[in-house]
């Protein structure tokens, strides 16, 4: 029965809208009680299936608290250029920056690649104004211009607009001018200010931001109104709250005036779940791995936090510098296509054969070897569950396609070809799983891999061996990571300051009242949502540097009130860490001040996404068949055995088990090599420990 | 033994992670924001024996792909020879003599031996690029140097760690020989260290796979590397293309300095010959040997990207010995201009040669300057000495892909520019604009990429002004029937008078008093096919966002745009189709 009683709504949603999946966790707050729903997207109108999604679990809307949402409606936006009409007010002299960039290309070889700039040139617009580096006016604002400019763009359509000047991360003044001045007639709030977004210089970086965020703003907020409409016509009275970028939670009413940091929603949600789960799996660090069917998305959890970034680039010369989950994207896949090049050596990637037609085994009409083929060939996935097309494919047609393509300019036979194209995306994965670790600070080996998505157990074993990682952890659903994340998300407000200045001339009391400013506000913040939150947590920290870099190394405070021998005692040792560098002779400088302002929702408890009924109580009772897979040597000799395949949702909630083997769950395969030892624990996860290398 | 291709596509991908992560460390712990943001560095692992290159890491500067093999083996020499100590483990050396496998003065290298078993396995090195390395000009870039020594302090090969301990007298020598010197202990260490990392990974990477097997596998890389190369070049037509190229000038005569290339196919090699080039010149628009050939094995590499970084990739590329030309300078031929500058003009020349062949692969010519302009001086509002530099990008040329991107970063380089906002921050400069130099682009059916636009203002102190451009006399070519890109331009306006440096391009110490202003319009890049072919929509809409001038498009696509009454712009296509017939 519906009720208007904020105590009788128990039901939290999650869910997450993916380039082919929706997914929904439903959360019953008093009982613990999970629901789980996947249906397609809809990704012209991405609320059809969130309302599919909810129907499908058979939800009664008036009993639900709240629905959080990761969306990727600004993401695709960006990345089809699906954007609103925006233009550019701009200083005098500097409407091309957005088009200049800093002058790079997108490969270091090859004298080609295109740039389209996110605002086109006709609609970047320049009036009189300057200030200098110091925030003293170098040209005072023309504000008949501005009105003049403003008026222009609404007769010729524009919908949103941004205002970027010049140095007005130091003053803001005419940023701010400017502003109030378009505010009196412009017909909606779509007008972005750039220093409220990013307080830092670098011109070309925050009008990016500015662009991103004004062009985006109208679809975000009419996707989000169509939405609440829907949500509220079957009878919700619950708050819609929206995944950000940065893992926290914001509601869906002020999220659109920082429309920006809903890009990366979605990945930021799934390191989020990965990192609570993590919490309870007493797994601090954690390497995320998420392997879809063109790419691979990686992040680092170090003691229970995900690693934020506020230097994402999410395409060539399109840098979006708020903070965010700094997920880094791999161009390898499932989907990834294995060739043979004129050198008789063997290529895997980047080019991709998509979803469509995909690999072979989709029966869509693709004709090149892929990754995801050269797993079915070898038994590890089971071909049935990749067909998608009308074109009936057998495990025969993939062998032919591996024999001519792969096995005969390498003369071996299409199962060795196979097994070498998997040896190969292993390679390349962990070699770029390594840079992203170690350009973050971290070495690998210190950390347990957390894999989720449609491919990723699959290969994570393999992966784990060849990083040296020592145990794999698959989560209770790794195909419903995102919408969990959603559901355990606490609310998070990022504050960013940029200070510039040698350590040794920080009055510590200044320091510490624009740490405690950037707190306040946070909690200001939070406060204002209609959210219940256990507590607020609040974490300082700078961002250093040797006097004389550019690079920076982020430094977590104890307190707002550490001394400035304390901040460089804590800044020498990080630095030794990363770069076994010792720098006595070089000063120090703080760059930019941070606060995290955290506000924490209850706990919730995971033992709800296992399901408890149905298990089995052996190993053997849960064993739904058997199949022959191969596995492969360190002379790539191959090795086929019959693996017993369990379903996983039929196991004891307690077992170990030795490989080989294969779980099969709802949309994911787990695959254990031989020589790795499987447990489990109370919440569902599983723990593969990894064995010696099967290579040396 | 023999290996299998899969073990050495594994392996192969090996020896580039260990390089990759070299760069990684070395551009995260520098300080020169040359290294650190411009990525003006590169690792590589170089065979014991002969020090030919095994594998360089794919982010390292482009100019860097072929040089420290030279350098390695012309160490390996000395060494042999007695004239430099032989190595043991621990130790580093330090070498940046242009003429023993060099670049210019300011491309520092460190060489570490590393060993197996005790015995030298194989040589680490890296090359990192350092803010000054003394001389007569700040920065190094001089423009009018006529002897190496007034470019910098030389550095033959001498260990600067010994057994793992920095040699505090060699590098107090140093240090008293350059500016900004407290800052450089944090290059040293940073690219000692990443040698370090290379080692660890090197390590590891033997410890897994065994010292045999990856010997055998890298043996049998080179072979497989040239083996690609013959292949792509045996896919060629027959023939042999001639291109040429010209320098403004020396910076000390005012001529141009001529690149004559003529390429042949024989087979499966390419053979390169530059005879006919202009002799050796006063001023500093020198090339070393090694800084030309690297300069050929870029362009190629511009063009075949997909093939690996290795010795064996260079096999079949002949290069005869362009001796008596000033592409082959000896001691002591000033040399400052070779890496930034003379290296793009030999790419270009590559280029317009092989495009003819191999239109679909090659552009017309990029900018291909890297738009080096530096001011020093007193900063009065501050009190304090500074030295800054503006790099700046051009268009590139257009191709079969479609129009060159603009403002694109030098052919040589893959830096970014620094933000206006962090040059006023840092020096007495205010900025008027920086912007597209509106109708520079070269016209083709593909035309060129956009150069940059900027003018700034000296607000207080004084200073003076130092260029080392190109491509101020001649625009970038354009290739197959396109037109040249636009020159580049530097002028100095001082209240009414406006000043255009004697050499175009290149000036050395013009004084500047606040108020005066420099103003820079860089090239853009060369036209790629009959601009009259382009079609009509693309020139209209190059007009309509201001890119390209209704005149211009009249003459160079022959497409005519009215403007109406209310000030828009019509394209009248009928007019247009006559136009281009006549």
């Amino acid at each position: 029965m519906a009720t208007n009683n904020k105590e009788l709504r128990s039901l939290v949603l999650g869910v997450d809208v993916g380039g082919t999946f929706t997914d929904l966790v439903q959360l019953d707050q008093n009982s613990c009680a999970v629901r789980l729903a996947k249906v397609a997207s809809t990704l012209d109108n991405q609320a059809f299936g969130v309302l599919e999604a909810i129907d499908k679990v058979e939800c009664e809307l008036a009993n639900v608290a709240m629905v959080i949402h990761g969306t990727t409606t600004t993401t695709n936006a960006v990345l089809e250029r699906k954007l609103s009409k925006t233009a550019l007010i701009t200083t005098a002299g500097f409407r091309d920056s957005l088009e200049l960039g800093r002058r790079t290309r997108p490969q270091p070889y090859g004298m080609t690649g295109h740039f389209e700039p996110i605002i086109p040139r006709d609609l970047r617009f320049e009036i009189s104004e300057r200030m200098d580096a110091f925030g003293r006016t170098v040209t005072p604002i023309d504000e008949d211009a501005v009105t003049a400019v403003g008026q222009k763009l609404l007769s010729i359509g524009v919908e949103s607009v941004v205002v970027h000047f010049l140095h007005s991360y130091v003053n803001p003044e005419h940023e701010l001018r400017a502003a109030a001045l378009l505010e009196k007639f412009w017909p909606n709030p779509y007008i972005t200010v750039g220093h409220r977004l990013l307080l830092e210089s670098r011109e070309f970086e925050r009008g990016v931001t500015a662009a991103v965020n004004a062009s985006v703003q109208p679809l975000l907020e009419r996707y989000l109104k169509k939405l609440s409409a829907e949500l509220q016509g079957r009878g919700y009275l619950g708050e819609l709250l929206i995944m950000n970028g940065n893992g926290g939670t914001v509601s869906a009413n002020r999220v659109v005036g920082e429309a920006v940091k809903t890009v990366m929603s979605g990945p930021a949600s799934g390191v989020i779940a990965a990192a609570y789960t993590g919490r309870f799996a007493k797994r601090p660090n954690l390497i995320t791995y998420d392997m879809g069917g063109t790419s691979t998305d990686v992040a680092l959890i170090y003691d229970c936090q995900p690693s934020i970034s506020n230097e994402i680039e999410i395409e060539y010369a399109m840098p979006i510098h708020v903070p965010m989950v700094d997920v880094r994207t791999i161009g390898a896949g499932g989907g990834s296509i294995a060739r043979v090049n004129q050198a008789g050596l063997l290529e895997v990637g980047p080019e991709s054969a998509g979803a469509n037609p995909g690999p072979i085994c989709y029966g869509l009409g693709g004709e090149l070897p892929t990754i995801t083929d050269a797993n079915a060939l070898l038994g590890r996935l089971d071909v049935e569950q990749f067909h998608r097309g009308q074109e009936n494919i057998s495990l025969e047609r993939i062998r032919e396609i591996f024999q001519l393509k792969i096995g005969d300019p390498l003369g071996v036979d299409a199962e060795t070809a196979a097994s070498a194209v998997l040896r190969m995306a292993n390679t390349l994965m962990a070699g770029a799983i390594r840079m992203v670790s170690i350009s973050l600070g971290a070495d690998p080996r210190d950390f347990s891999l957390f894999a989720f998505g449609g491919a990723g157990p699959l290969h994570a074993s393999a992966l784990a061996t060849e990083l040296g990682i020592p145990e794999v952890l698959v989560p209770a659903r790794p195909g419903i990571t995102n919408a969990l994340g959603c559901v355990v998300a606490d609310l998070r407000h990022d504050f960013v300051r940029t200070i510039n200045k040698p350590l040794d001339t920080i009055e510590t009391e200044v320091l510490e009242q624009m740490l405690l400013k950037q707190a306040f506000d946070g909690n200001t913040l939070i406060d204002q949502e209609p959210i219940d939150i256990n507590e607020i947590k609040i974490e300082h920290s700078l961002d250093m540097q040797f006097i004389g870099q550019t690079h920076m190394l982020t430094v977590p405070m104890d307190s707002a009130s550490m001394t400035c021998k304390e901040i460089l005692k804590a800044f020498e040792k990080i630095y030794f860490n990363r770069f076994r560098i010792h720098l006595p002779e070089v000063r120090v400088k703080i760059v930019n001040v941070r606060t995290i302002v955290t506000g924490c929702r209850p706990e919730i408890d995971l033992t709800g996404l296992i399901d408890f009924s149905g298990r089995a109580h052996s190993l053997a009772a849960a064993q739904v068949g058997s199949r022959a897979v191969c596995f492969y040597g360190a002379k790539n000799e191959l090795n086929w055995r019959e693996v017993p395949i369990y379903n996983r949702e039929k196991l004891p909630l307690e077992f170990e088990l030795n490989g080989p083997a294969i779980l099969e769950q709802m949309d994911t395969t787990v695959l254990i090599e031989p020589q790795n030892d499987v447990s489990s624990d109370r919440y569902g996860n599983i723990f593969i420990k990894v064995g010696v290398s099967n290579e040396t | 033994m023999k290996l299998d291709a899969i073990t050495l596509s594994v392996i192969q991908a090996g020896l580039k992670q260990v390089c990759d992560e070299m760069d990684l460390s070395f551009s995260r712990a520098a300080f020169s924001p040359v290294i650190a943001e411009a990525n003006d560095r590169s690792d590589g692992i170089y065979a014991a024996d002969n020090g030919s290159l095994i594998a360089q890491g794919a982010g390292g500067l482009p100019v860097f792909v072929g040089t420290m093999q030279y350098s390695t083996s012309e160490l390996i020499r000395l060494i042999g020879e007695g004239k430099v100590c032989a190595p043991e483990p621990g130790d580093i050396y330090i070498v940046n003599d242009p003429y023993l496998g060099g670049t210019h003065l300011m491309d520092v290298r460190f060489v570490r031996p590393y060993y197996r078993q005790n015995k030298l396995w194989c040589w680490l090195s890296n090359t990192g690029h350092w803010p000054d390395t003394g001389g007569a000009v700040p920065g190094g870039f001089s423009a009018s140097a006529t002897e190496v020594e007034q470019e910098g302090l030389r550095l033959p090969p001498v260990k600067l760690f010994k057994k793992g301990e920095l040699d505090q007298e060699i590098y107090s020598i140093i240090c008293s020989n350059i500016r900004v010197a407290d800052q450089r202990v944090g290059d040293v260490k940073a690219q000692a260290a990443a040698l370090e990392v290379g080692a660890d990974r090197l390590d590891q990477l033997l410890e897994r796979y065994g010292d045999r097997t990856v010997d055998l596998a890298i043996k049998e890389l080179h072979v497989r590397a040239a083996t690609q190369m013959r292949q792509l070049i045996s896919e060629m037509p027959e023939g042999s293309w001639q291109s040429v190229a010209f320098v403004d000038s020396d910076g000390v005569v005012d001529e141009p300095l001529r690149i004559s290339l003529k390429v042949t196919k024989d087979f499966d090699k390419l053979v390169f010959d530059f005879s006919g080039s202009s002799p050796p010149c006063r001023g500093p628009m020198n090339s070393v040997l090694a800084t030309t050939m690297s300069s050929v094995y870029l362009a190629i590499r511009h063009i075949f990207p997909e093939v690996p970084i290795c010795a064996g990739a260079f096999e079949p590329l002949e290069i005869i010995r362009p001796e008596n030309t000033f592409l082959d300078a000896r001691y002591p031929r000033p040399v400052s201009g070779c890496a930034a500058e003379v290296s793009q003009r030999i790419a270009e020349a590559v280029f317009a040669a092989i495009v003819q062949p191999l239109p679909n692969r090659v552009t017309a010519a990029p900018a291909g300057t890297s738009g080096n302009f530096a001011l020093g001086g007193f900063d009065a509002d501050q009190g304090r000495d500074f030295v800054m530099y503006q790099l700046s990008g051009g268009g590139y040329g257009g191709s079969a892909e479609g129009d060159g991107l603009s403002n694109g970063c030098s052919t040589i380089g893959i830096s970014k520019a620094p933000p206006v906002e962090i040059m006023e921050q840092t020096f007495p400069v205010l900025y008027h604009h920086y912007r597209l130099r509106e109708g520079s682009a070269g016209p083709g059916f593909a035309r060129g990429g956009f150069g940059l636009d900027y003018k700034l203002e000296l607000r207080n102190g004084e200073a003076r002004a130092s260029f080392v451009m190109d491509h101020g006399r001649f625009g970038p070519q354009g290739a197959l029937g396109g037109g040249d890109g636009a020159v580049n331009k530097v002028m100095i306006l001082r209240g009414e008078e406006r000043y255009v440096p004697q050499h175009l391009s290149k000036e050395q110490d013009i004084s500047m008093a606040p108020g005066d202003m420099v103003w820079v319009r860089t090239p853009g890049g060369g036209g790629y096919g009959n601009p009259f072919k382009r079609p009509l929509q693309a020139v209209f809409k190059d007009v309509s966002l201001g890119r390209v001038s209704i005149e211009q498009a009249r003459k160079f696509y022959g497409v005519i745009i009215e403007v109406t009454g209310e000030g828009k712009l019509s394209l009248d296509e009928i007019a247009s189709e006559q136009e281009r017939k006549s």
